[in-house]
């Protein structure tokens, strides 16, 4: 389900860089769309934090996932509306994204082959890492549509990270869907 | 100032670069179909529903190569179709 909203954001920001913000802005809802998403889902994740039994860095990386997709959501709704002026506010986007993809790479313990599970934990967090460039440099170049493309790129690959995750066939033609020494037990 | 040819090229520029806009926009619900449609030929076994009595109704609700397609059909239901609209729109106005 996830993976969906991701494929539909990407397809939104794709058409927004394809556009541009005028035409984009044009509908009051497709402004809000984004940053609206973005805030449910930071709100989302506190539930996340709390059901999901885990690890205390499982806790933390989760509730800091929490808050800073809820700051970039709530600063870029206040861009959107026209409360929020300063463009530094921009920047709270690929802090989301960085804090997103470290959130990723620091809960997952086990190696990049230990498991699908594992190797998709790596692959999100580092397009995070990386995909977080990309709002970065459109914070400074607003109408660059390199970082635009770049940024919904980001959520595609996103997208099609976790489809790959509910499949059960081996990874890459030789890693098993579960962990290694899940196997032998 | 431009020459009549200049303005007549520039004109041209203008208008292929709002028709290939439209063509992109127009082509992304139907790609992302496509995916879809794609992607559930390749892999048949993730379509659960062609097993149903093995699985329970999480992973029957939850069909990733449909998920894709429905994505698909949303955007070109919901958002391009107005977004092509308010293009056209911006371009008369």
């Amino acid at each position: 389900m996830f993976a969906t909203g991701f494929l539909v954001l990407a397809a939104c920001l794709l058409a927004q860089a394809i556009v541009g913000d005028e035409v984009w802005n044009l509908s009051a809802w497709r402004r809000y769309f984004f940053p609206g998403f973005g805030f449910v889902m930071g709100l989302a994740m506190w539930g996340v934090a709390v059901l999901s039994g885990g690890s205390t860095i499982h806790l933390l990386a989760h509730c800091t996932w929490a808050q800073v997709m809820m700051l970039a959501g709530g600063a870029h709704l206040g861009l959107a509306r026209g409360k929020l002026q300063h463009r530094f506010w921009r920047l709270t986007m690929p802090l989301a994204l960085g804090v997103s993809g470290l959130a990723f790479i620091s809960h997952e313990e086990n190696g990049w082959l230990h498991s699908r599970s594992a190797l998709v934990h790596h692959i999100c967090g580092w397009t995070l890492v990386v995909g977080a460039l990309f709002p970065l440099g459109a914070a400074f170049r607003p109408r660059s549509r390199f970082f635009r493309l770049g940024f919904a790129a980001t959520f595609v690959v996103l997208a099609i990270t976790l489809f790959a995750l509910r499949d059960s066939g081996p990874v890459l033609g030789n890693i098993s869907s579960t962990g290694r020494g899940d196997e032998r037990r | 100032m431009l020459s009549p040819v200049g303005r007549a090229l520039t004109s041209d520029r203008r208008c292929l670069s709002r028709s290939r806009r439209r063509a992109a926009i127009a082509a992304i619900g139907p790609l992302v179909v496509l995916a879809g449609i794609l992607w559930a030929l390749a892999q048949p076994e993730r379509l659960l529903l062609l097993d149903p009595d093995a699985h329970g109704f999480w992973s029957l609700a939850v069909e990733p190569p449909l998920l894709v397609l429905v994505a698909g059909v949303f955007f070109q239901g919901f958002i391009a179709s107005g977004l092509l609209r308010d293009l056209e729109r911006s371009e008369l106005g």
